[in-house]
């Protein structure tokens, strides 16, 4: 699975990891819903940790696009709120 | 997975693929995308140099608010070798929130400096992927057929425009936060520049709170008293007092 994180690149990471960084992302939501700005923080540090400690940097000739997108570390709770509130956007990106 | 990294990636797909349907047959489609590509290319090193100048501004700007620290610590003085004792302690209160502020915002400029050299990182490695799409393109033209083509086109198509709305929302985020960083300076700048004695009480902003909280703090006595020793004994004679410090007298309201 190509996973990026905003602001800093791409990376490879092993399917293996996507229950893992599955409950650190409904961890966010929980702490976004709570209004939990430090929550938010710490999840969003914790998943690009796991993806930058176990993925392999994709090199820039490389032209994947991500099957998912981690926003960066100091996402607002505003802007967390405003992604989170387009119901929209739900399909799984997994099944790609 | 239905959580805020899956809504971002599909949001990226969503937009790359609106650019690539308008186009019809794969060599048409690689030639429009990389121009696209070149386009927006130029759009990114604009908000690069857009933030850059911003930041710089605001560096200009900590130079001013240095001084009227400076300046608010002579009024101090000032009003305290006049024997008005409650002026100066008005001015160090204000100095002291203006230093606050200004440790607050320089702090916020280091981040912002580190989000900058990620930026200029973030255009290398765009620039890197735009011409290695200008290399596969003519491969794919030559070796492929018209639907593989297409394929992997919108592969590679989508892959850099995901970068540039990457690169493009760094370049957002760091404009906002250089515009809120200058929105507070200058706000702090009208503060201090209005002098120690105007009316600031009327204001009834965050900096007036602030100024509540620091007063009460001690830090304003602490530094009175210290500027009360380096004056020596009962305070000189008023005729100290000239030019702006004059206006100072004027009981504040």
């Amino acid at each position: 699975m190509i996973v990026r994180l905003l602001g800093e690149g791409q990376f490879e990471v092993d399917n293996g990891l996507i229950g893992q960084l599955n409950e650190l992302d409904e961890e966010i939501g929980r702490a976004v819903e709570a209004g939990d700005e430090r929550g938010l923080w710490d999840g969003l540090a914790a998943l690009a940790e796991i993806v930058r400690e176990n993925g392999r940097r994709l090199s820039d000739e490389e032209l994947t696009p991500s099957d998912a997108v981690i926003p960066p570390e100091d996402l607002s709770l505003d802007e967390a709120r405003e992604l989170l509130a387009d119901d929209g956007f739900i399909p799984d990106p997994v099944a790609t | 997975m239905s959580g805020l990294w899956s809504r971002f990636s599909l949001i990226f797909k969503a937009k790359a693929s609106k650019a690539l349907d308008r186009a019809e047959n794969p060599n048409e489609t690689l030639d429009y995308s990389y121009e696209q590509q070149l386009q927006q290319l130029q759009n990114v090193k604009r908000g690069i140099a857009d933030v850059t100048t911003a930041k710089k501004r605001l560096e200009l700007q900590y130079t001013s608010m240095q001084q009227q620290v400076d300046k608010l610590d002579g009024q101090a003085r000032d009003a305290l070798k006049a024997n008005r004792e409650d002026l100066a302690r008005e001015a160090l209160t204000r100095k002291a929130a203006v230093q606050a502020q200004l440790q607050d915002i320089m702090t916020q400029g280091q981040q912002l400096e580190a989000q900058q050299q990620k930026l200029i990182e973030g255009e290398r490695t765009l620039s890197s992927k735009v011409e290695a799409f200008r290399t596969q393109k003519e491969v794919i033209k030559a070796q492929y057929s018209a639907a593989e083509a297409q394929v992997r086109i919108s592969e590679a198509a989508t892959g850099i425009g995901e970068h540039m709305q990457d690169v493009g929302l760094a370049i957002d985020r760091a404009k906002d936060k250089t515009q809120q960083m200058q929105a507070r300076a200058n706000a702090v700048e009208e503060l201090s520049a209005s002098g120690a004695l105007d009316d600031f009480t009327s204001t009834g902003d965050d900096i007036d709170r602030q100024l509540q909280q620091i007063s009460q703090s001690g830090q304003v006595d602490d530094e009175l008293a210290k500027m009360k020793a380096e004056l020596g004994p009962g305070g000189e004679a008023p005729k100290q007092l000239e030019g702006d410090a004059k206006e100072e007298e004027a009981p504040p309201s």
